[in-house]
């Protein structure tokens, strides 16, 4: 069939065309945000006013908005246009403090469904694919972001929801589906479950396209899945403030995560000075709506931490691409003045065949000092041979004391054993005495 | 000339060796010898059982962490010194032995252990003199 390789014209612009684009957009966004009590309020603060932002180089002028503005403004406080011409609203869990919400309006609906077609389709899905949607469904924004965006590509969707592995399965096998999309331990989990049941992924199923998200996982584990159900796994990137999931996606290459620079301005910043970092450097991602109109927000501070990729991506799209997140400014562990992140222990563990894909990361404290013990699940088919498991324990803490800098302790448990949710993964406990 | 030994890693807490014991009850396998080590974490149970591969079948399906390994057991007579002349004859040929263990059956002792070679100490074994059980000869005795 002669479908094109682009699902709109916007992904093929240079960066002239990208910037031209931000630029028109930004400005009409900044005088949409008029409109919202929370952001004339912060312009009048900063003393700047809307006619103020003309350029790109002019979104410097404009504060940060952050999570706690969100909740501070609970529900409705940023909404820049009337209720009653929003559409739909999700609400994310407030574990602490008040929940957030983000409001959108009929064209932000389709807007996003857009946006995650677009992601799917670059990586290959086409209308006569069938695609299941492994998420949560309701309030959170993996179910219905990628129902609308897979129904607008034209597949057949197949709406499962979260959980239910078996069910999942008989889905996959019965409905013949082509496209899933899936967490990262939840694919995981759906192996397992097909092995006990004596299904060959390969053999037994048609899938061959796996979207992943929402959950830090490293190279080696997305190697891994796809190994495991004999599919191409691409990389997803959302998050529910700005819309969900559709914000970036890898293509083909599977190097970094265009993200799209006609809904977004893309910043880097360092999270302790708040200035951007130089060009390819690590730092927290901050992105600016420019392509929403019920609840737009500027320079909101995602916490995710990533970079951009330096070089041109072979696919022809010149929108920036992101590095995976290397984790939230949340998830960071400090033990013994070390900042740890959860991914590089997991980089560490997916290099060996002898261990399964689950860990759990527990902090305590031990005669008054931080300590870090791994449980990790052995793979299995394991060697009866304790000096063998010996050395690989051994093995293991030298790699990840080079990694991490802070020597764990290392426990092997067997497949299973760890808390295992349908959902996210448990992988840090923190049992550590506060002061 | 080798036997089938169950080998399953399990966690140093309460009620897992129970939990792994029902359910070779369940799978209605006979235990013949069994025998547990310890370390502060875990411990690798190894068995000797009827239907061994059958057994493992049961275990894996059951998503328990085991291996089917190849192990040796000779059996020696009721009397002094029998268990030094089996593991001379290995010493002599320079082979060494990862783990040993024994017990009784039918009133004749059974010595099972691993060695760094098994074809070759089976060979020297069988050269020996010495009398190998086999797999039949254990449901034999049952």
């Amino acid at each position: 069939m002669g479908y094109s390789k682009f699902f709109n014209p916007e992904e093929t612009l240079d960066r002239a065309g990208i910037e031209a684009l931000q630029t028109e957009r930004l400005r009409a966004t900044v005088a949409h945000c008029m409109g919202s009590e929370f952001y004339r309020k912060r312009f009048r603060e900063a003393g700047i006013s809307a006619g103020d932002i003309r350029t790109l180089d002019d979104l410097q002028k404009i504060p940060f908005t952050t999570k706690q503005d969100l909740r501070d403004t609970y529900p409705f406080g940023i909404a820049s246009i009337p209720l009653s011409e929003c559409a739909r609203l999700h609400s994310s869990s407030g574990t602490t403090g008040n929940p957030t919400v983000i409001l959108h309006s009929k064209k932000d609906l389709e807007q996003w469904a857009n946006a995650v077609a677009r992601c799917l389709w670059m990586v290959g899905c086409r209308p006569d694919d069938v695609f299941q949607n492994s998420s949560g469904y309701g309030m959170f924004t993996g179910g219905l972001g990628f129902q609308y965006g897979a129904e607008l590509l034209g597949m057949l969707t197949v709406p499962a929801g979260a959980g239910n592995t078996l069910r999942q399965i008989k889905f996959i096998t019965d409905f013949g589906t082509t496209v899933l999309h899936a967490i990262p331990s939840y694919a995981s989990r759906l192996y397992e479950v097909m092995c006990e049941k004596g299904i060959d992924p390969r053999r037994d199923t048609k899938l061959r396209i796996l979207a992943i998200g929402a959950e830090p996982h490293s190279e080696d584990t997305r190697k891994r899945i796809e190994e495991m159900l004999g599919v191409k796994a691409y990389n997803s990137f959302g998050m529910s403030e700005m819309c969900g999931p559709g914000v970036a996606f890898e293509c083909p290459e599977q190097n970094g995560m265009h993200i799209w620079e006609d809904y977004y301005i893309v910043e880097i910043i360092d999270p302790e000075t708040l200035k951007p970092v130089p060009e390819g450097e690590v730092g927290e991602l901050v992105l600016t709506t420019i392509n929403r109109e019920a609840m737009p927000l500027l320079r909101y501070r995602t916490r995710d931490l990533t970079r951009i990729l330096p070089g041109e991506c072979p696919c022809g799209r010149h929108h920036k691409r992101i590095d995976r997140i290397r984790g939230r400014s949340d998830d960071m562990i400090i033990l013994k003045g070390v900042n740890i992140f959860p991914i590089q222990v997991e980089q560490v563990l997916m290099q060996y065949n002898e261990l399964a894909s689950d860990y759990l990361i527990t902090l305590d404290t031990e005669e008054g000092n931080d300590s870090m013990t791994i449980e990790v699940e052995l793979a299995n088919s394991f060697i009866d041979d304790y000096s063998a498991l010996q050395r690989l324990e051994r093995n293991i803490v030298r790699m990840l004391r080079d990694e991490i800098l802070v020597t764990p302790k290392v426990k092997f448990v067997p497949k299973g054993s760890l808390p295992q949710s349908e959902g996210k993964a448990v992988r840090v406990r923190d049992l550590r005495k506060k002061y | 000339m080798t036997i089938h030994q169950l080998s399953i890693f399990i966690e140093n807490k309460a009620g897992t060796l129970v939990a792994l014991l029902r359910q070779l009850k369940e799978a209605g396998i006979q235990l013949i010898a069994s025998t547990i080590s310890d370390t502060v974490d875990y411990g690798i149970c190894r068995i000797i059982c009827s239907e061994p591969v059958r057994a493992y079948e049961f275990l894996k399906e059951a998503g328990v962490a085991v291996s089917l390994c190849e192990v040796i057991a000779v059996e020696l007579d009721d009397e002094p010194g029998r268990a030094a002349d089996a593991i001379g004859v290995l010493s002599d040929e320079g082979l060494s032995i990862a783990y040993l263990y024994s017990f009784l059956l039918g009133g004749k002792g059974v010595l099972v252990f691993r060695t760094n070679d098994n074809v070759r100490a089976v060979e020297a074994l069988q050269k020996g003199g010495q009398k190998l059980i086999l797999e039949k000869d254990l449901s034999h005795l049952l």
